[in-house]
This record gives structure tokens, sequence and C-alpha cells, in this order.
């Protein structure tokens, strides 16, 4: 630094100034913390098995969960556990990638290009109103019974919130960071890639892990409607045998396949989110 | 280095941002643009830099006309404009990616150093301060090496002590590399501080007033009793003596 010559008095503050040193380790080590949310789940349950085996709860309408969980283990015995989870998963799965594929090609454009916005987001937007599952008799007319009216169904689900925050997402980019790269003579595809994408990129992730609880919500509809195997038909084979066991089981499974397919995403937003400056980023998730 | 030839620049119907503004900047030579707020400072730079294109007039750089952004011309934003996602170092490289990895790695260091940034090349834009982020910006710019340096408010921000450490480094690379320099500010000292000529702007419409040439010998004093002559001349041209 030149700055020698100055004899401004300021020069002895400037040349004092502390180099600043870089943040220490990103992460200090966590406290394992007593999961408190456990406390009230754990204590029903067991006024719930007290109850059942004392008898005051009816064992024809609400089992004990003890039973609950030996009917899962029984359908784990035969096999069929395994045959219902990954036909179930099967289909989110289809549907969930069907769904946001279209939903990435056609948010992208509809947040990208205003002209392609004012022709398709209207149309779009009116479609979303439908309640979805007014279309069920229409897809079983049209792609019958079996699997492909069922994932259409559930990509119709997943397709609505991940379009709507990949378009708001998109539109929402900074102009200003967009500058950065077109000063740097970025255009086309290499700004989308090196600007668009990145920033784009917290909504649009928010957006698959609405649509994938949605995917879930449809696939029980979508089972329901009709199957022979999966989740769902569980359900309603436990309805019609009058074996509420079977029903608590399936919906316990939806429960866990959910949580944990969505603490996936969620986990995989955190690894591409690190950089983010928001309140909820460092761990307090 | 830079012509400004005739440039016009309307927005909507009222607004007249600039009115047939010329300007010339020699290469190695700094300029400082100063003028009331609104009078087309930033227009015209942006305009300089491709980022806007003039309404009437036309902007040549190194003899040829210029349509979008040059690859010889850098952009110093107000703001640090730091891509969050990229790292300090990263983004230091964004625009130099076409680099070979050795000499990009090679270049980042050497420019992170210069603004006293080494160490927080691996950290993340949101872990900086304000000073340190705009320095990080000055870095980004001055690794592709460019001949012609635009610089809008580039430390408006910042406390006057990193303020003058940053115009202190700015000269310093000034006088290594001898880029030709364009700064708007609005802090007559230091447009006194760096640059050879003063160009006062008047707004409504935006057009040159006048032009100050400085020749205080470098560095400046900003307590000489010429530094403090020369400021009084730009305050009365600014219409705000006192
Ligand atoms: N994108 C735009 N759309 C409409 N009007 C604009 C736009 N950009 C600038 N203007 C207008 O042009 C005029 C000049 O703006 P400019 O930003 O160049 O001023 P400035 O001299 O940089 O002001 P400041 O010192 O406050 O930064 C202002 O009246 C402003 O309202
Ligand atoms: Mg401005």
């Amino acid at each position: 630094m030149s700055n020698s010559t100055l004899t401004l008095p300021s020069l002895t503050v400037r040349t004092a100034a502390p180099a600043a040193r870089p943040p220490a380790a990103p992460r200090p080590p966590r406290r394992w913390q007593w999961p408190l949310g456990a406390v009230l789940p754990l204590a029903l349950l067991a006024l719930w098995e007290i109850l059942a085996r004392a008898g005051t709860l009816p064992p024809n309408l609400l089992p004990a969960p003890s039973k609950v969980l030996a009917t899962i283990a029984g359908l784990a015995r035969t096999g069929e556990l395994w045959h219902h989870l990954g036909l179930t998963l099967a289909r989110v799965g289809a549907g969930f990638v069907l769904g946001s594929a279209a939903a990435t090609a056609l948010g992208a454009l509809t947040g990208y290009a205003p002209l392609a916005r004012r022709l398709l987001d209207p149309l779009l937007q009116g479609v979303r109103n439908i309640p979805s599952l007014a279309w069920v008799p229409l897809f079983i007319l049209w792609m019958g019974i079996y699997e492909t009216s069922k994932v259409v169904l559930i990509a119709v689900g997943v397709f609505f919130p991940v379009y709507l925050g990949l378009m708001s997402g998109v539109q929402g980019v900074d102009r200003k960071l967009v500058e950065v790269g077109r000063m740097y003579r970025l255009s086309g595809l290499a700004l989308v890639r090196r600007v668009f994408l990145p920033a784009t990129l917290p909504a649009y992730l928010v957006g698959l892990r609405n649509g994938l609880g949605l995917g879930w919500m449809f696939v029980v509809a979508a089972e329901i409607m009709g199957a022979t195997k999966g989740l769902g038909f569980l359900l309603v084979d436990g309805q019609m045998t009058g074996r509420p066991q079977t029903i608590l089981a399936a919906i316990l499974l939806f429960a866990v396949l959910g949580r944990t397919t969505d603490a996936g995403l969620a986990w995989l937003s955190r690894r591409l989110l690190r950089w983010q400056d928001t309140h909820g980023a460092n761990g307090n998730n | 280095m830079l012509r400004i030839e005739h440039v016009g620049k309307q927005f909507g119907p009222q607004v007249v941002a600039l009115h047939d503004v010329s300007l010339q900047v020699a290469p190695g030579e700094i300029v400082a643009l100063v003028g009331a707020s609104g009078c087309g400072k930033s227009t015209l730079l942006r305009i300089a830099a491709g980022l806007e294109t003039p309404g009437t007039g036309r902007v040549l750089i190194d003899g040829a006309p210029v349509a979008g952004p040059h690859p010889a011309v850098g952009f110093i934003f107000q703001e640090p404009r730091l891509l969050p996602w990229l790292t300090v170092c990263q983004n230091v490289e964004f625009g130099i990616a076409g680099l070979p990895a050795a000499e990009r790695t090679e270049r980042s260091a050497a420019a992170l150093a210069r603004v006293g940034l080494s160490d927080f090349a691996g950290t993340w834009p949101r872990q900086l301060s304000g000073g340190m982020a705009q320095r990080a910006a000055i870095a980004r710019a001055l690794v592709a090496r460019p001949g012609l340096l635009l610089l809008d408010e580039p430390f408006s921000a910042l406390d006057p002590f990193t303020k003058m450490d940053l115009q202190d480094h700015l000269l310093d690379i000034w006088a290594d590399d001898r880029p030709t320099l364009v700064l708007v500010t609005h802090d007559l000292e230091e447009a006194l501080v760096l640059a050879d000529r003063v160009v006062v702007l008047r707004s409504r419409p935006g057009r040159v007033h006048q032009t100050f040439a400085v020749d205080l010998p470098r560095p400046r004093r900003r307590t000489a009793p010429d530094f403090q002559a020369q400021k009084q001349l730009l305050l009365e041209a600014l219409g705000v003596a006192a």
C-alpha cells in the first residue's frame, strides 16, 4: 500500500485495522439433544396400548399398537409387505419423475420467456384449479384401471407445486446477478447454467418437496380407486374385511415412507444450498 | 480508448436521462464523473459497458462501436454482486472460466492477495463483511485484466477508512497495469484523489456541464491547500458552493 505519504490522522487507524481471520470451523460440534418432540407421541402410544389391553377401546375398531406392529411383521414374513411397499414406491417414483420432469420443462420456459408465460400460464393455472381427484374417472376411462392412469394421476399432483416453484423461482432471479453474467458475456445456455440454475435452486427444491408430498397423497387416491396391490389396497382391504389393524398398518407405513423420502430431499437441499444466507440455514432446520 | 459520441438516452416519454453527451478518455487515464443524483451518471456508464443501448449517438472502444459487453471492459457495481452460491475464489474466477485451470488458480490467487483476501478464498460471500465483499468484487473485475474499468460508486457503501484503503488499492493497481478508469462518485475528495479529469454533469436533461483537469501531483494529500481549492471549484460547478 502506498499510503506512506498520507499524513492524515486516519493513517494509523487504517494500518492498524486488524486483518480479519477467516471464520473458524464452519460447524461447531452439535450437542446431542433429547428429542423433546418424541415425548408426546410415545406417551400417547403407551396410553393407547394400556387402554386397548384393558379392553376400554373396542378391539374391532381401534386395536392396540402392538397388534398393528404384529400385522406389519406378519406381512413382512409372508413377503406380501415388500410387494405392496415396492409397488407403491414404484408408482410414486414414476409419477414423481414424470410430473417433475414436465413441470421443470414448462416452469423453466414460462419463468424465462414472458411470451411463453402469457401463452401457457393462464391455461395451466386454470387446470390447476380443477380438484385433481376430479380427473380420476376420466383417466380411468382413457387409460384403464391399471398402472398408466395411476401414474398419470400422481404426476398431475406432483406437477403443480414443482411448476409453480420453478416458475416463480426463475422470475425472481435477481436482475443484478443476471447483469453480472451478462457483463462476462454469458448468454443463452451458459447464462442459464451458471446464473439462473443455481439462483433458482432454492425455490425449485421447495417445489420438489411439496410435489413429493402431493405425490404421496395422490398415490393413496389412485390405489383406493382400484388396485390389487400396494399400500392403498391394504387400506381398502382392511376396511372390506373389517380388520382395522391392517388399515392402521398401512397408514403407519405411509407415514414412514413419506417422512423418509421427504427427509432424503431435505438432506439433498441442505447439501446443495450450503451457501444460503437465510434464517433457517446453518443446521437449525 | 473510450469515445462517447453524442449519446442520448430517454426512458419513456418524459425522462431524458442523457442528452448529447460526448466524452473521450485516453488510454491509462482516470476520469471521474460527478453530478447530482439522477443526472444520468449510471446510465452513461451502463451504456459505455454495453449493458444498455444508447438512444442516440454511439460509443466506441478502441475504435470499434460497442454492441454489448466488451471483453476488455470490466465493471464494478455499487454493490458487490457476488454470486452467493460460489465461494469467494470461485466468484473471482467467474469471469475467466475459459482459461486453463492452472492459470485460473494462479490469477485468482494473485487478485485475492492484491485485495488482502487470500485467507478467505474458500468462504461463502455471506461470511464476508461489506468492505470485504466489495474487495472481492474488485478482485473479480481485476482478474480478467480489463483495459477499461468502469466503476459505479464502487466505494460509496463503505466506511471512510475502508474507502480510503481501497482508493489506495485502486491507485496501486492502476500504477501497475495502467488500465483506463472511469468512475462515478458522489465523493468529491475521492474524485480529486483519483482522477486526472473530473467531469461535472448536470441533470434534466443529463449533460456535460464542465470538465476539470486535476493537475495535482500524486500521491495527493487531501489536506493540501491546492486540493481544497480544487474541491471548492468543483462545489461551485455543482452549484452547492458554501
Ligand atoms: N431502467 C430505467 N427505467 C426508467 N428510468 C430510468 C431507468 N434507469 C434510469 N432511469 C432514469 O434516468 C435518470 C438517470 O438515472 P441514473 O441512474 O443514470 O442517475 P445517476 O446519475 O446514476 O443517479 P445516482 O447518483 O442517484 O445514482 C433518472 O431520472 C432515472 O429515473
Ligand atoms: Mg447511479
